[in-house]
């Protein structure tokens, strides 16, 4: 790494720096208790208790690997995989507990500011693992222990290169908005996904919500989750795509679909997922056993190979032929901005598309 | 004669009704009951019209009242425009393979509509959808024939599943009108079509309007198509409006304000089509008159197949097809070739979706259980009304029908509203789903049972109290066994209807009580449709399966009515 140039981590810890710091309520932050090792104990007291269950809001079939590599490594314990885009899950675990239902051993949303809300509401148990006691930046870690950032990702803009050659690409959402690609743009939906509200944000702070408006013009077909642009891209259904996971075109690339990324010249939403556990989790020990595996190396590395995922873990590598996040301008996260204006966000949302 | 209030022995009649009237009144009134208090409530308590305001002043609101409107009378005439004269082919022609017609109509009746939807996204969506593709590689033009976005592919997908309610309504009416008033206008020098044309037809008409109610009420409040078209076309239906209002933050009492205007159309259409029809249309229909005639058509009937069969592929056909090429194909918009063949998807769901296990266990648990206490719950309740066996019947009568007036997804919404808080708490649990499924169904298993009875003449029941048994015993060792054959069709409709329902399922499902319409309509969001195809064609083999056997019942199976006829 060159000296004068800033690393990946140092350009997310200034990044996100504010982020987390600004989760924590404003008293004094109570030391974070003591990482959590996985004991033979811990994995026994999982084992009888024979099953975890994980509200995710990572494209399925990334989270059903994850879970069948945890299921190899820890024989006898069942994983059950609920996932649906982050907004959804909010929804869900809000409604399950207000009912007092309290179904989910380890909670992850695609939407940081979603954890502020559940950590106001004071629903985790605090528990630091072991790996993110050591190889995390302390700026991605909660400061009381109750959750870290599990997954880093951006939104992007993307094209199907039989449809669309490389040059007449958009090179940035102003592109977007050429009369040549009326009825060509999907997108995923702000009301559904975690990933379109935080990108959705981060796109309306930075360029204003003039630019929704003039994109809702262009006949814009509307998805649900930031994991489907990426998909109809790949299908033909539509040649463009204005937002939507970076994984899920890293992913395609890779398997020979004839998809391809732009990082837009404005800059590119960064997303940030954490993890916690929740104190009434109905298996507190496979919880915590699943919590660990999922910020372990091992869990962190095949999120990146398998799942084209980047990780804040200090020993996972890249893989060769991604562009790093160092060279990528990147727009700043915020997930106390969008806590506060989520609802605001929804409904300018839905007054420009209608849906 | 049915009413022999004092005999010695002890017969609990009092207290069956009382129990079935307050098991009724749990289903039906609990969950309106809280529809009707939320709608009128403000957001922190308290008596208010503010949601009603809102509803229709709006914009947001009043759109998905117009578009729902306009859907459910496009599809209803749609419906009735197809549905009628097929009817009449499959019933009073000599049109070839009329059974096979009848058979498919049920196939499509099977096809859940939401799966419906996106079989239809991988036919007709402008781009990738293979009907699309195949019009642009046959034309060498670059636009799309079909776009399955639109409002206007809307209503076609929903009156391909929406059709079969028509049909079968039009068809078994045509099935019973007997054949004496035609033979009478024949006798009198009418020719065959003159006679369909004069006395037929107008016989038939009072099902053909019975059938474009049931049409415009099934369209007007189907969420699954809607919840997976509508999106991508930029439109809201009310369904997926009042589906859209559980989002964070949730706002029940606009869902439970938003519900009641499609229960108000549903009871007011309802009510004006038994104040116009009345009796009238089916007096004459029920009688046993001779073998129906049928119609030659002569050198017609092969393109009347012809033309039956094309329709089909709208509905059966051309949408299997495409479930069959996106499961095992690698990617769902590129025809099946030989080296593109791949099992890849059929392991996805199988062995790694964690999910399909539960929601497989769930959904056939769920639809056996509605199955046999909605089929014993209508049983009851028809007999007990059909030979006035209780005080009061016609209150259970009135109860066991009333469900017919309330949307799935109204029912849903209340449902959700009466169990999530104290003091019985359902939500999170397969009991709720219980109920709302078997209070959706119980109108239908009531009607069709209760047609069942009328057909039977009580004198076999007298004998057997004669001979000193109780009428429950009756009920059980006489009536039962001679309803068997309606019976097992009450029981595949309710069940085949469960494993469909998407509507209240989507607002009452958790994460542990996921089925597998939920599941389906989950990965949706994804656009995960190569797993959606595996799970769709999994859906239909479990449904055949289970009717399949139920059907082989010794004693009960080779039956005519119902299922089995249509």
């Amino acid at each position: 790494m060159q000296p004068d140039k800033p690393g990946r981590r140092q350009i997310l810890k200034g990044l996100t720096a504010g982020a987390i710091v600004l989760a924590a309520p404003l008293r004094t932050a109570r030391a974070a208790p003591a990482a959590g090792k996985v004991t033979p104990d811990l994995i026994e007291a999982a084992k009888k208790e024979g099953k975890a269950v994980w509200y995710t809001a990572v494209d399925l079939p990334v989270a059903e690997r994850i879970a069948k590599s945890f299921e190899a490594k820890y024989p006898g314990i069942d994983m059950r995989v609920e996932r649906s885009g982050g907004e959804r899950i909010f929804q869900r675990v809000g409604q399950e507990y207000a009912s007092n239902i309290h179904a989910v051993d380890v909670l992850h949303s695609s939407d940081a500011a979603h954890f502020i809300v559940w950590k106001r509401d004071g629903i985790f148990a605090p528990y630091v693992p072991e790996d993110v006691a050591l190889h995390y930046p302390m700026e991605q870690r909660d400061p009381d222990g109750l959750f870290a950032s599990w997954r880093v990702w951006l939104s992007v803009i993307g094209y199907n290169t039989k449809l669309v050659k490389a040059a007449d690409a958009p090179k940035s959402f102003a592109d977007l908005l050429d009369p040549k690609w009326m009825g060509k743009i999907v997108k995923g939906h702000p009301g559904y996904s975690g990933t379109i509200m935080t990108a959705t944000f981060q796109i309306s702070r930075d360029l204003g919500w003039e630019y929704f408006e003039k994109l809702s013009r262009q006949k814009v077909m509307q998805v649900q989750s930031s994991a489907d642009p990426p998909k109809k891209l790949a299908l033909g259904e539509r040649a463009v795509m204005a937002d939507g996971n970076e994984y899920n075109l890293f992913q395609l690339k890779e398997k020979g679909e004839p998809v391809e990324i732009v990082y837009p010249t404005e800059g590119t939403p960064l997303i940030i997922g954490p993890s916690g556990v929740p104190k009434d989790a109905p298996h507190p020990n496979a919880a915590r056993l699943l919590q660990s595996y999922l910020f372990s190396a091992e869990a962190q590395q095949l999120m990146v190979d398998f799942g084209g995922l980047r990780s804040f873990h200090a020993q996972v590598k890249d893989k060769p032929g991604r562009k790093p996040l160092r060279e990528i301008k990147l727009m700043k996260d915020d997930p106390a901005a969008v806590e506060k204006n989520a609802d605001e966000i929804k409904a300018h949302y839905s007054k420009y598309f209608k849906v | 004669m049915a009413l022999r209030a004092s005999t010695s022995r002890f017969d609990p009649s009092g207290a069956v009704f009382a129990l079935f009237a307050a098991a009724l009144f749990v289903l039906v009134v609990v969950p309106i009951g809280w529809l009707a208090v939320f709608a009128f409530s403000a957001r922190a308590g308290g008596p208010t019209l503010a949601n009603f305001r809102l509803l229709f002043t709006d914009r947001t609101f009043i759109d998905p009242l117009v578009t729902t409107f306009v859907l459910a009378v496009s599809s209803s005439l749609i419906c009735c425009l197809v549905a009628a004269p097929m009817g009449w082919l499959v019933s009073r022609s000599d049109m070839p393979l009329r059974r096979a017609v009848r058979f498919l109509v049920m196939a499509s009746f099977v096809t859940p509509p939401f799966l419906g939807a996106i079989a239809w996204e991988l036919l007709a969506a402008p781009n990738s959808g293979l009907l699309n593709q195949l019009h642009r590689a046959s034309t060498g033009r670059d636009d799309a024939l079909f776009d399955v976005y639109t409002l206007t592919g809307l209503i076609f997908v929903v009156s391909c599943y929406t059709f079969p309610y028509v049909f079968v309504l039009v068809a078994n009416a045509l099935d019973r009108i007997p054949s004496d008033l035609e033979d009478a206008s024949a006798m009198l020098g009418g020719g065959a079509w003159r006679t369909a044309r004069r006395v037929t037809i107008p016989l038939a008409l009072p099902a053909l309007a019975a059938g474009a109610l049931v049409a415009f009420l099934q369209a007007m409040t189907l969420f699954g198509a809607p919840g997976i078209l509508a999106l991508p076309a930029g439109f809201h239906t009310m369904t997926t409006k009042i589906w859209s209002l559980f989002q964070y933050p949730p706002k029940p009492e606009l869902a439970a304000a938003a519900s009641l205007p499609l229960l108000v159309v549903t009871v007011v259409l309802l009510r004006a089509q038994s104040a116009v029809l009345g009796r009238r249309g089916y007096a004459v229909v029920g009688g046993r008159g001779g073998q129906p005639r049928s119609v030659g058509l002569g050198p017609l009937r092969w393109p009347a197949l012809g033309l039956c069969l094309a329709i089909l592929s709208l509905p059966v056909f051309l949408p299997y097809a495409a479930l069959l090429n996106a499961a095992f194909s690698r990617i769902p918009s590129e025809l099946l070739t030989f080296g593109g063949f791949t099992l890849d998807h059929v392991r996805f769901v199988f062995l790694e979706l964690s999910a399909t296990r539960l929601a497989l266990k769930n959904t056939l648990v769920l639809a056996l259980l509605a199955a046999t206490l909605g089929s014993l719950l209508a049983l009851v309740i028809s007999w007990l009304s059909a030979r006035a066996a209780v005080r009061g019947h016609r209150l259970l009568t009135f109860l066991a029908t009333a469900p017919l007036a309330i949307p799935a997804i109204a029912m849903g919404v209340g449902l959700f509203l009466a169990y999530t808080r104290g003091p019985v708490v359902l939500y999170g649990t397969l009991w709720i789903l219980l109920l709302a499924y078997v209070t959706i169904q119980l109108p239908a298993a009531y009607q069709q049972l209760h047609a069942a009875f009328q057909a039977l003449s009580p004198e076999m029941e007298e004998a057997s109290r004669i001979l000193g048994a109780s009428r429950l015993r009756t009920l059980r060792d006489v009536t039962a066994p001679l309803l068997g054959p309606s019976l097992i069709a009450t029981w595949c409709f309710v069940f085949v209807a469960v494993v469909r329902e998407l509507s209240a399922a989507a607002i009452l499902f958790t994460s542990e009580t996921k089925v597998l319409s939920v599941l389906i309509f989950d990965l949706n969001e994804s656009g995960d449709l190569a797993a959606i195809a595996v799970l769709g064609l999994t859906m239909l083999v479990l449904t055949s399966t289970v009717i399949g056997i139920a059907n082989l019942v010794p004693g009960l199976g080779g039956a005519e009515p119902g299922l089995r006829r249509m």
